[in-house]
């Protein structure tokens, strides 16, 4: 299955402030960003739509299962070490179910405390600073117990008044305003406990808070410039996990969870009998996982991963279900690996049992699908790999898909994913040319069947759900990254991605029939350098969108303009400090990723981090 | 290799500038030949588009009964320096003099315009703005958001009247939460109350403005969620309740103007409603949560006898084609029905033309969510 990873250096080199920032250069993803610092920022891979990107933080996923979709903006790089994206699934058989049901992953690694032999803490701290009045301290404190146990404590704290300039222009008119009503507060704070067990085991228990305070500056329309909606997050979890190989042929991973997510969200100017709306909501789920690995032979080895959880969603709105989800996951895997080729398949199988205090709830389902997935190294010597897998699956209509009932048709039916793709990597590593050199094209070919595409409707919070009925994706995905030595100290590292997609909508009835879908450029690429010298570097980073269009129909009136932006971010290290000064859209260019929700104009951050 | 990777990253950024130098296309003003009609009193009318929420997208096309050639988004056109365009969710138009005017919901403006060349007069601020009607020289315009009077705590929404010469707010008047369409009938004006925002405690009244003093005098107890508010030529007005969506079905009051009383209910689902001569032309397009299902109604009333006829006003079994019936406007003259089909409210709309007999005479593509119309008259 494709794969593409950011970590260290790789990762600081995009000079991005979030998890959302830095996916951007993953080719075949496409972010979907409100703008600014406090802005709803959410991943669509391949096109087929961002409920089919499963989020997994340490492994485990951050559904929400409410409206399917994870809001990445939140999540700082502060603590994250590792961002890989698999297309098809993590080829791993001791994972949870989850992890085979989604049409793609995005999984973030957490830091671990890893320690030299001597060391008995680490601490890091970090002050960010810049354009939108941001401040953003955090902390990071790492302590060894004992020899197999250790701790962590992590707390993140920022602050902005998120008011940036933008520009509109068309015809004859050009204005300029400022973007107001886009402050964000939010706190996260992490703790955690791990353990290694013997050589191969390892265990963790962690509880997670984040909560936030933020302005939602809406849509930019003629004569309304200031939208005064608010929202306020508090997402609290606490995950267990074990994993270890027991036996040399058995190998098991449990993880436990539970998860509470509250949202408020307020519009003073829509005044009930009851004073100015506010809405809020509260989603719990409770999740076990069991996932388990059998070797059979030294080149077959068979897993079995069932999880079960149990999701629920309250509000205080009118008429409300009040929806229970109980989902009974179990996937079947089979791994042959022999030197030169791998085949991979396995078949996933899902129960969903819903139920409703009020109302009617949607009927229970079952469905089984099937993965196969197959890696071939022609040349011993040669890292060359020719690729090819086969998923299908499908998801849920979320809650809001089924029971939300204020704005639109929420009555949808459930949403199916078929891939095919091939593909080749090649790694050159210590040549005499580069230092390293890797490379990966693939083609695939999606269906989707009875998709359902957002379309920004009342507001950041709500949605217009519309049933597109099928679209069928061909897409082209390149990548090129490599690193050379120029002189004695002075190291080039670059890569390239290209991303071709024709995302077709084919419900014959629609007058969109055959027409790119909302929001999915055709092309689309990445650039991104960095020079390095000694304790110095600068990095270069250019994204570039083609043409899209806003509503389902290809029609000049729904056209938005491509838009490309280049970071720059210089890196100086002393001894125990690093400082990094970045300017963001270094041209000051003016673009909407989302129609009518403006994006920053050049900005600027420094960041100071020492460690200890 | 050097050399050809520094190339190449040279290349594709060079390619990558070039294709973002490319700027938007003319707006795809057309002109579509339709059928001509009789251009006596009525030379055609306007069709105000709605445009999705956020979208910024409401847009201006007009019929000319004497060439036939249907102008698709005139305003952008025709006002190119206006700053972004005529604005978010047009909610109503109309003409009075030499005026048009175009509500425009979202953005908390009436859009006036010279009615001939469609070019800009003035653009008058008043949040949340729905509906708009004229009399002796004064637009009077409902308003969901009263703040300039009431202050910004208040549920209750506001009817403004504005002076058609100096295009300024001159009096206000408080009425019920939500206020929907608005009609005078000799000295009093009547407002149709929603009370949209606070499902299940939905206004059900009309509230009566007296003209002289600009107060209110009255409320009349009519449905739930009232909607649509429409004087007949006998002194009747025909109100429509939205229902509550659940239990209490859509449905058509008739109310007595002499006296302010209900005098008539007909119990079919109302979403729009246009009165020419003696009768009522009535579209019904509920949405039922038991069936998930739409189903779409064409009712016609002689408002003279209060009676509910038995045939359909679409007489050639075209009706099908509608999916979404949104607007309907029908010609005081030559009897013309006209009904736009909103379809799935992110494609573009349909206008649909029938004949006095209830024949399909045209179809267009129109904008998105084609709405509510205004004939301009010689």
């Amino acid at each position: 299955m494709p794969a593409q990873s950011l970590s260290g250096n790789a990762l600081q080199q995009l000079n991005s402030f979030s998890v959302a920032d830095a996916i951007r250069y993953f080719s075949g993803a496409q972010l979907k960003d409100y703008g600014g610092i406090g802005g709803l920022k959410t991943i669509n891979i391949r096109s087929m739509g961002t409920q089919h990107v499963g989020v997994f933080l340490d492994g485990i996923s951050i559904g929400n299962a409410q409206n399917g979709t994870v809001d990445l903006g939140k999540y700082s790089l502060d603590n994250i070490d590792v961002i890989e994206l698999y297309n098809g699934n993590k080829p791993d058989q001791l994972q949870p179910a989850k992890a085979f049901f989604s049409s793609s992953g995005l999984y973030l690694q957490t830091a671990r405390p890893i320690f030299e032999s001597t060391q008995k803490k680490k601490l890091r701290t970090t002050f960010k600073t810049g354009s939108f009045g941001l401040t953003n301290p955090s902390f990071l404190w790492q302590q060894k117990l004992s020899n197999s146990f250790s701790s962590s404590a992590n707390a993140e704290w920022v602050s902005a008044h998120g008011k940036y300039k933008y520009r509109r222009s068309e015809g004859l008119f050009d204005t300029t305003a400022i973007r107001q009503n886009a402050d964000i507060t939010a706190l996260r704070a992490e703790v955690a406990v791990f353990k290694t067990i013997h050589t191969a085991g390892s265990a963790f228990l962690k509880a997670y808070y984040y909560a936030s305070n933020r302005g939602l500056p809406g849509a930019i329309v003629e004569n309304r410039y200031y939208n005064p909606q608010r929202l306020w997050d508090k997402n609290f979890f606490v995950h267990g996990s074990y994993k270890n190989q027991i036996t040399e042929h058995y190998g098991l991973l449990l993880n436990l969870k539970f998860t509470r997510d509250f949202t408020r969200y307020q519009d003073p100017q829509y005044i009930t009998t009851q004073g100015s709306l506010n809405n809020t909501y509260e989603q719990k789920e409770w999740y076990a996982s069991v996932a388990q690995k059998y070797s059979l032979r030294k080149w077959w080895s068979v897993g079995l991963s069932t999880d079960l959880s149990y999701n629920t969603l309250d509000a205080n709105l009118y008429r409300f279900a009040y929806p229970q989800r109980y989902s009974y996951l179990g996937s079947l895997s089979s791994h042959f690996n022999w030197d030169q080729l791998s085949i991979q398949t396995a078949l996933q199988y899902a129960y969903f049992d819903e139920q409703v205090k009020h109302y009617k709830a949607s009927e229970d389902r079952k469905v089984a699908s099937p993965t196969m997935a197959l890696s071939w190294q022609p040349f011993v010597n040669q890292n060359l790999r020719v690729r090819s897998f086969y998923k299908e699956i499908f998801r849920m209509p979320t809650f809001n898909d089924l029971y939300y009932t204020l704005v639109g048709n929420t009555f949808l039916k459930p949403e199916y994913t078929r891939q095919y793709d091939v593909g080749i990597s090649w790694m050159i590593e210590n040549s005499k040319i580069v230092e390293s050199f890797s490379t990966q094209v693939d083609v695939y070919y999606n269906q989707v069947q009875n998709k359902i595409v957002a379309v920004p409707a009342a507001n950041l919070f709500r949605w217009m759900m519309l049933n597109l009925g099928s679209v069928s994706i061909k897409g082209l995905e390149a990548n090129i990254n490599f690193t050379k030595r120029l002189f004695h100290d002075l190291v080039w590292n670059s890569g390239l991605s290209y991303t071709y997609q024709q995302a077709l909508n084919t419900t014959k009835e629609q007058s969109s029939y055959n027409h790119q879908i909302p929001y999915t450029p055709i092309h689309s690429g990445t650039a991104h350098g960095s020079f390095r010298y000694n304790n110095y570097s600068i990095n270069y980073s250019f994204i570039y969108t083609g043409e899209r269009y806003v509503l389902p129909e290809n029609i000049a009136k729904n056209w938005l303009q491509p838009w490309y932006t280049t970071d720059l971010g210089c890196v100086y290290n002393f001894k125990k400090v690093q400082a990094v000064l970045s300017i963001n859209n270094l041209f000051n260019q003016y673009y909407d990723v989302v129609l009518n929700f403006p994006m920053p104009g050049r900005n600027y951050r420094l960041s100071l981090t020492l460690k200890i | 290799m050097k050399n050809n990777q520094s190339n190449l990253l040279f290349f594709l950024f060079s390619l990558l500038l070039l294709s973002c130098s490319k700027s938007k296309d003319v707006v795809d003003e057309q002109n579509t030949q339709l059928p001509p009609q009789e251009a006596a009193t009525i030379q055609g009318f306007y069709l105000l588009n709605e445009g999705n929420w956020n979208t910024n997208m409401a847009s201006l096309d007009y019929y000319n009964y004497a060439t036939g050639i249907y102008h698709k988004d005139i305003y952008t056109k025709i006002n190119s320096n206006a700053t972004l365009g005529l604005g978010d969710v047009g909610n109503d138009i109309g003409i009075y003099g030499s005026k048009l005017y175009a509500v425009i919901n979202a953005s908390d403006k009436i859009e006036v315009m010279d009615v001939n060349t469609c070019k800009r007069i003035k653009s008058i601020t008043l949040k949340n703005c729905r509906y708009i009607t004229f009399s002796n020289g004064k637009a009077y315009a409902s308003a969901y958001n009263g703040d300039i009077v009431l202050g910004s705590n208040s549920s209750l929404g506001i009817v403004v009247e504005i002076d058609t010469v100096s295009l300024e707010i001159k009096r206000t008047v408080e009425v019920g939460r939500q206020p929907e369409e608005v009609a005078i009938i000799g000295n009093k004006l009547y407002v149709a109350n929603s009370g949209g925002y606070s499902p299940p405690d939905y206004e059900r009244t009309v509230s009566v403005i007296d003209m002289m003093s600009f107060t209110k005098i009255k409320s009349i107890d009519v449905a739930v969620n009232l909607h649509r508010l429409k004087a007949d030529a006998g002194g009747d007005l025909y109100v429509s309740s939205r229902g509550d969506y659940y239990d209490t079905p859509s449905r058509l009051v008739v109310i007595d103007s002499k006296n302010d009383v209900v005098k008539k209910t007909f119990d079919i689902a109302v979403s729009n409603i246009s009165i020419a001569g003696d009768s009522a032309y009535v579209i019904g397009s509920a949405f039922n949560y038991n069936t998930n299902n739409w189903t779409n109604t064409f009712h016609l009333i002689n408002t003279k006898t209060e009676t509910l006829l038995e045939n359909s006003f679409i007489s050639d079994g075209s009706a099908s084609e509608l999916d979404k019936p949104y607007g309907i406007a029908v010609d005081p003259t030559s009897k013309n029905i006209y009904i736009t089909d909103a379809k799935d409210y992110v494609s573009s709309g349909m206008l649909y033309g029938y004949n006095k007999e209830g024949k399909k005479i045209f179809k267009i593509s129109s904008g998105n969510i084609p709405a509510h119309f205004a004939f301009t008259y010689k």
